[in-house]
């Protein structure tokens, strides 16, 4: 039995966490946060980039680091932890993830050298209005090549330089690749729930699109991109979750009210107790997730579903009752609760809800419970 | 990240597996009695020790093998599988043995450990009163020394298996002129001995798994002693160090059984698996029940590493009784007025629900309650402050007693 990182995964992240400590610590988060003209932080980025933890699971041949997901996940994690308000989500979970998954020798060529080199940020555009996209609510629509339609909100849409995009082509859904450089593409920045990540509409008129992957298999490529997605975001938010843990325990153990520190009423360390509960049935949920996902398991659905469930469920609870531990300084703007409150909720929607996370979940055990 | 043994551990696993095809009781054993299963179990656990496969860590010298804990894990699955006769050893093995050998002189260990390894001896653990639950130093049970003797009197409650026990260890007050946790001292006893009365506890859930053991002026010899006298809660926190290793989670249906349940009754034009908010819970279920499997798994692997698991081990039970609670309510209420019948041959899956239903109310308290798990999460785990202790300068006379 093996179900932990080994020794050199652990020196990874130990190694990742002292340097995101060091150039990512809240206040980099609130440089964005607290300026609405800055998308993301670009410094971190290049630092990012110069580590080569774009490229961790890219393949050497494409430029990449070569390491397993596991090492990706690794990296995760210490993001989560530090809130790091960099595209690094959309471009590495989503947007490589797909070119590597569905991409030609040709895509993948041209555009993971890119990304393993900081040279391309990539986003997933799949959203187009309240709800779950479906077969059924589609609009955006390739015809000869060229891309028309609307997507919103697209994360790290006004910053990126190419995008994923699922569209229907002669009545079927596909996944096209579009250099959001091109003529035709409108990108309007919106308001986001959590300002330290990008959020845009991006609308296409006549944008020069290229498919990726098999015609009429979009759906079931936008699934598969969001099961891996799924299993590496659900790290962010164990890091996330794990650092609010934290947070909370220290402000308790410093606080006095009628003569002695909160941390000792039951209240609050029983609080405390089912955030650790959570926290630990999530992280083991993710590490199932990780072997699915480096191993190439035909589990990964169920794997991925879990790990998502279980984290959005222990990084949103760990945060609110951040918050809540805190009492009123919790709700101000200067002390960080709110910069995990906010990581959490847009963590928890931008892979797909919980709610449709559970309702696959469900239909697999059903499926497999018949067998 | 694999689930796969070491190629040492894959070695013993298949030796392991190997005996045990050989040696395992073939008979199923649902339908049988206690008393017929305490019978096999004997027969097993005295094969087990034979072959030294009984207390895999223990050093050979005292009837065990000498092996790591990791090969105890190893055996302890493949044993499950073979679905061997288990349980009537678990406290005296993981519990109550250890004490003694931690505190006998030679003589007694020379006498009792041989006989327990081999299942010819059960023994109990008698600490939990009924005014000492939650709160076990508060414990009333006196013993008075006269001459080279102690007389006991008084009421231990919740005694696992003291119906079919030979032996126990008892924790009880000698001191009641200071402070609570010092004046208790560890004796072993003869759970035949005259004065010794044991009744079985009805169950809320209807059976009996528990008893009330009543001491009438049972004499125990002052050799009979663990430990100094006042030292009892020292020796106390020895014997309860394992018995998270000795109380497992909660057994009972699982959220796979809930579907088939839910799957098989009718709703509207379809079945009750079709319900959004059923789907939306049983989501919950496979993912808390997954992730303590999982968490189980990364114990091991600290265990196979060499390691000492860490602290994610302690919420195990706090998790799974819970679960257990509500998927079996939702299960009842997937039935509709149906789920009221609790007659095995009438209720789905022999009314499994309906006695986990009931029974896992008891799980949620046996072993550490629900609100003490959490105190030892908050206070050990992430170093959160004790509880304030209003009592632990009184004498435990001179504290305040209710009912």
């Amino acid at each position: 039995m093996n179900f932990d990182y080994s020794d050199d995964q652990k020196f990874l992240k130990s190694e990742a966490r002292k340097f995101l400590e060091a150039h990512a610590a809240p206040k980099v988060n609130r440089g964005v946060l607290n300026d609405a003209a800055k998308a993301y932080d670009a410094d971190l980025w290049r630092a990012i980039a110069e580590m080569g933890w774009l490229g961790a699971a890219i393949p050497e041949a494409f430029g990449g680091l070569g390491l397993s997901h596991v090492e990706l996940c690794a990296i995760a994690e210490e993001m989560g932890r530090v809130v790091a308000p960099v595209p690094f989500a959309s471009t590495v979970y989503f947007f490589a993830e797909a070119v590597l998954m569905a991409g030609s020798e040709a895509q993948k060529s041209a555009l993971l050298p890119k990304v393993a080199a900081g040279e391309v940020i990539g986003c997933f555009a799949t959203s187009e209005g309240p709800g779950v996209v479906s077969e059924a609510s589609l609009q955006t629509r390739v015809e000869k090549g060229r891309l028309f339609g609307v997507k919103i909100p697209v994360t790290d849409g006004d910053i990126a330089s190419h995008a994923v995009v699922l569209a229907k082509e002669a009545g079927a859904a596909s996944l096209f690749l579009v250099d959001l450089q091109a003529d035709g593409v409108k990108r309007e920045a919106l308001k986001s729930l959590d300002p330290s990540r990008d959020l845009a509409k991006l609308s296409f008129d006549g944008v020069a699109a290229e498919r990726l992957g098999a015609a009429g298999e979009g759906f079931s490529l936008m699934q598969a991109v969001f099961d891996r997605a799924a299993v590496l975001i659900a790290f962010e938010q164990v890091g996330g979750a794990d650092r609010a843990l934290e947070i909370a325990k220290d402000y308790a153990l410093g606080r006095y009210a009628f003569g002695r520190v909160i941390a000792g009423y039951q209240a609050i360390k029983h609080k405390l107790a089912d955030i650790y509960v959570k926290n630990e049935l999530a992280r083991s949920n993710a590490y199932y997730g990780a072997w699915a996902l480096s191993s190439g398991a035909a589990e990964l659905p169920i794997a991925a579903s879990a790990a998502r469930i279980a984290a959005s469920d222990a990084f949103w609870f760990a945060a609110k009752e951040n918050v809540q531990t805190h009492g009123g300084m919790g709700f101000t703007w200067e002390v960080d609760c709110h910069l995990y409150y906010r990581r959490a909720l847009q963590l928890g929607l931008v892979c797909g809800s919980v709610k449709s996370w559970k309702e696959r979940l469900v239909s697999h055990l059903e499926r497999r419970n018949a067998a | 990240m694999d689930f796969n043994d070491t190629a040492e551990e894959a070695a013993f696993r298949a030796e392991a597996r190997a005996w045990l095809e050989a040696n395992a009781p073939k008979a199923p054993l649902s339908g049988k009695s206690e008393a017929e299963l305490l019978v096999l179990a004997k027969a097993w656990q005295a094969k087990k020790a034979a072959a030294r496969y009984a207390c895999i860590t223990w050093p050979e010298k005292l009837g065990g093998r000498g092996g790591t804990p990791i090969q105890q894990v190893i055996f302890s699955q493949e044993e499950a599988k073979v679905g061997a006769p288990r349980g009537f050893f678990d406290i005296g093995l993981g519990m109550c043995i250890p004490t003694v050998m931690a505190f006998a002189d030679d003589a007694t260990k020379a006498r009792f450990v041989g006989p327990a390894v081999r299942g010819e001896e059960i023994w109990c653990q008698l600490f939990s009163e009924p005014a000492a639950g939650s709160d076990v130093a508060g414990l009333r049970t006196k013993a008075e020394r006269d001459g080279d003797e102690w007389v006991i009197n008084g009421q231990k409650v919740w005694t696992s298996g003291a119906h079919y026990c030979d032996f126990g260890i008892v924790l009880v007050r000698t001191n009641p002129d200071t402070a609570k946790h010092k004046g208790l001292t560890m004796f072993w006893i003869d759970m035949k001995a005259k004065g010794v009365t044991v009744k079985p506890i009805h169950q809320m859930s209807g059976g009996s798994n528990f008893n009330e053991v009543y001491f009438e002026d049972v004499r125990v010899k002052d050799s009979q002693r663990l430990g100094e006298p006042g030292q009892g809660w020292q020796v106390a926190l020895v014997t309860l160090m394992n018995e998270r290793l000795a109380v497992g989670g909660a057994t009972g249906p699982n959220y796979g059984e809930l579907l088939d349940v839910a799957r098989a009754t009718p709703a509207g034009e379809g079945s009750a698996l079709e319900d959004q908010a059923f789907r939306e819970h049983l989501a919950d279920w496979y993912v808390q029940a997954e992730g303590l499997k999982l968490t189980r798994f990364r114990s091991i692997t600290a265990l196979s590493r060499g390691q000492t698991p860490g602290p994610e081990a302690s919420i195990g039970k706090i998790v799974s009784a819970n679960q257990l609670q509500a998927m079996s309510h939702e299960a009842l209420d997937v039935l509709d007025q149906f789920g009221l019948i609790s007659d095995p041959a009438v209720a789905p899956l022999e009314a499994a629900f309906q006695q986990s239903v009931l029974w896992s109310a008891g799980l949620r308290i046996a072993g550490g309650t629900d609100e003490i798990l959490k105190n030892i999460i908050s206070e050990r785990v992430l170093g959160l402050p004790g509880e304030i202790r209003v009592d632990k300068d009184l004498a435990f006379k001179d504290l305040p007693t209710g009912r």
